[in-house]
């Protein structure tokens, strides 16, 4: 990630951001990169497209933003799937999905945030403050959520740094939350019709629907190939797959994961695996991965399985569901949109049974042999949900193995343990 | 078959030399600094065809003489289930970290816990606390058995019970009688994670911290079913290891 041909730091320089810091992290995620992925054996020659992506991840794409931008386009920046990349892109905007995944100056956010807040939170600040991610500061506009106490009230620290615009996120399910939420995806295209300058109309709204239903069909195409045994891409692979659909290009991400699957499907249909055939399948369910967390993915198959299946915001949730093609008028396709995004089953949710039932269908359709259940420290709701999703889970037959952890490395020892112990007694 | 069974623990490297599945050799040794070392003088000795390694520096005896690798709860679960074919739990307080592991009549692993992160309530605790006492190691747990009762400890975590053990030392309450509340904390907690995996008697008590008299008469009092501590507790996990060779 370091020896990229062409020498960014002019266009970071004008970013704001401070290079020797910004150095400093091309340089470890180009290292854990290159550590993690490239020494995988067997994998799909498609996964070259993201291996080059993520080669120029503050590279070529911050170049196609700022190129975008400089022609009068909007970039505006996400941390949430509640928020409907649908609306941003048929207001012309471009929508970036802001990693959160690695420590980064807990030293500065550690002044704003108290230090018992979870690692995406202080990850989500940290990039900030330590002016190291050049999506932040492409983006015209942030959209923040209330999905829960802490990201609520970080955002507000957030929005004094930087345009910032909160959605309120209903938190339980009945038709008047649907309606309710409907009105803020109603006030949100005013929001970016205004950022903009142009019009939502039926037919852009039509056009970014059906866009940005074709990335999530590609995506459930890759991951329909993960149920076969052997698996044909390791789960690194595939949640960097999800991961990088939060900011790359759409049209062009869409044809390279078709493409992805294409290859997938034949390896399927000749028995290819990344793993040896009957090697133990875990489903992983929780709080989201952020680029670039991939801690657990790696001990998993470090030790021997193969991640089938994600059950999460960075897995599932993103791209398991699609909105409504066949609507004519805007009301009707923001009816749809709020249908199908309040049917995401997040744990700021209550109830939230819905994510425990599709926990079990997964584990059935992917014939995984455990799931493990994964939760960042002091996120309060998967924290909370982890016991009765493990219960429940149980008791349908599947063993689970619940973790919680963080971003840091101090635990990664007991952790392998505790993860080669599980594969052991599900096999 | 000539296997040598290795349990590199942060505390200490433990052997086990089985001939076609019997001991005939078992050597204890500080882990030190450079436990590979420490592994290495084991191996060096040439008395084996096959090495098994489990305990945190398996990988590392992966690599340096081309072991196979078994976690240190399957090498438990295999060591204490030939030493009582009947035990359906295992208990190991080692060094650095509790492992309470409930097993199958067959004696596989059903289920098990493990603490995550720190060294809450392992024998490092003990050891920490005892120093805090000024106890030896030994004298803690006999302390701790002629205490008629123990003084209530509230924190599990090394470095916040040591405090709360130096404010009880400075109110001048009786030495004997936090070490008695020390263990009972560990007990409490050790007993908590039994239940959890739904451990049932037998209960094989294995790991360094099973040589604690004090420590096995609690777990004993609070256990539902029978506990059982093997002569060697600490060679457990190395036997374990070494009669998994056979699996393979």
């Amino acid at each position: 990630m370091s020896d990229t041909a062409v020498d960014y730091h002019q266009m970071w320089a004008e970013l704001g951001l401070n290079l020797p810091m910004h150095d400093a992290l091309l340089e470890a995620v180009g290292g854990m990169y290159g550590g993690t992925f490239m020494t995988q054996k067997n994998r799909p020659e498609g996964m070259g497209y993201l291996d080059f992506v993520m080669s120029e991840v503050h590279g070529l794409r911050i170049k196609e933003l700022d190129d975008f931008r400089k022609s009068g386009g909007k970039v505006v920046g996400t941390y949430c799937l509640y928020v409907p990349e649908e609306l941003i892109r048929a207001a012309g905007a471009w929508s970036v999905g802001i990693c959160a995944g690695a420590e980064w100056a807990y030293d500065q956010v550690e002044q704003i945030l108290p230090r018992n807040t979870c690692a995406l939170i202080k990850s989500m600040m940290g990039f900030k403050l330590g002016k190291v991610c050049p999506y932040l500061e492409e983006a015209d506009l942030l959209i923040g959520e209330t999905t829960c106490d802490g990201k609520k009230k970080a955002y507000e620290e957030l929005g004094k740094m930087q345009n910032l615009y909160t959605m309120e996120l209903p938190q339980m399910k009945r038709p008047k939350d649907v309606a309710f939420w409907r009105s803020e995806l109603v006030d949100l295209v005013a929001k970016l019709e205004e950022l903009t300058g142009k019009k939502i109309t039926a037919v852009s709204l039509a056009a970014a629907i059906k866009e940005v239903n074709g990335k999530r069909r590609a995506l459930q195409r890759v991951n329909a190939a993960r149920a076969a045994d052997p698996a044909p891409i390791s789960g690194l692979d595939a949640l960097l797959a999800v991961q990088v659909a939060f900011y790359d290009d759409v049209p062009r991400f869409t044809q390279m994961m078709d493409a992805l699957a294409d290859e997938l499907e034949k390896r399927v249909a000749e028995g290819v695996g990344v793993a040896p055939k009957g090697a133990p399948r875990v489903l992983i369910t929780g709080t989201p991965m952020a680029l670039p967390n991939w801690k657990l993915h790696q001990i998993v198959e470090n030790a021997g399985g193969v991640v089938v299946g994600e059950e999460m915001c960075t897995g599932s949730r993103y791209y398991e569901k699609l909105v409504k093609e066949d609507s004519a008028t805007l009301d009707e396709m923001l009816d749809d949109l709020a249908a199908k995004y309040l049917d995401i089953n997040c744990a700021c949710f209550t109830p939230n049974d819905g994510r425990i039932d599709d926990v079990i269908r997964m584990a059935k359709d992917l014939k995984v042999d455990g799931v493990i259940d994964y939760a960042l420290s002091f996120c309060g709701t998967y924290q909370i949900e982890s016991a009765a999703v493990a219960k429940t889970v149980q008791d349908a037959g599947v063993p689970v193995l619940r973790i919680e952890t963080d971003y840091s490395a101090e635990d990664v020892g007991q952790l392998s343990t505790r993860v080669e112990a599980f594969l052991e007694m599900v096999k | 078959m000539r296997v040598l069974g290795l349990d590199i623990g942060s505390r200490s490297v433990d052997a086990v030399w089985l001939m076609d599945g019997t001991i005939v050799d078992a050597a204890v040794a500080d882990s030190g600094f450079d436990p590979a070392s420490v592994a290495a003088a084991f191996v060096d000795r040439g008395a084996h065809d096959v090495i098994v390694a489990t305990g945190y520096g398996r990988r590392v005896a992966g690599e340096a003489f081309g072991a196979d690798v078994v976690t240190e709860i399957k090498a438990y679960a295999i060591g204490a289930s030939a030493l009582f074919p009947n035990a359906r739990a295992v208990l190991d307080i080692g060094g650095q970290d509790t492992k309470a592991i409930a097993l199958r009549p067959d004696g596989r692993v059903a289920d098990f816990e493990m603490n995550d992160k720190c060294a809450a309530g392992t024998g490092k605790f003990l050891e920490v606390m005892a120093k805090a006492l000024g106890f030896s190691l030994e004298e803690l747990g006999s302390a701790s058995m002629a205490a008629d009762s123990g003084v209530q400890i509230s924190s599990m975590c090394t470095v916040f019970a040591e405090s709360e053990v130096t404010g009880l030392v400075h109110r001048g309450e009786d030495r004997g009688r936090i070490a008695r509340g020390l263990h009972q904390s560990i007990a409490k907690r050790t007993l908590g994670s039994l239940k959890r995996v739904g451990a049932q008697g037998p209960l094989v008590f294995a790991g360094g911290v099973a040589r604690n008299p004090a420590m096995v008469a609690l777990i004993r009092n609070g256990f539902s079913g029978e506990v059982l501590v093997p002569a060697e507790a600490q060679l457990v996990g190395a036997y374990g290891a070494a009669l998994s060779a056979g699996e393979r």
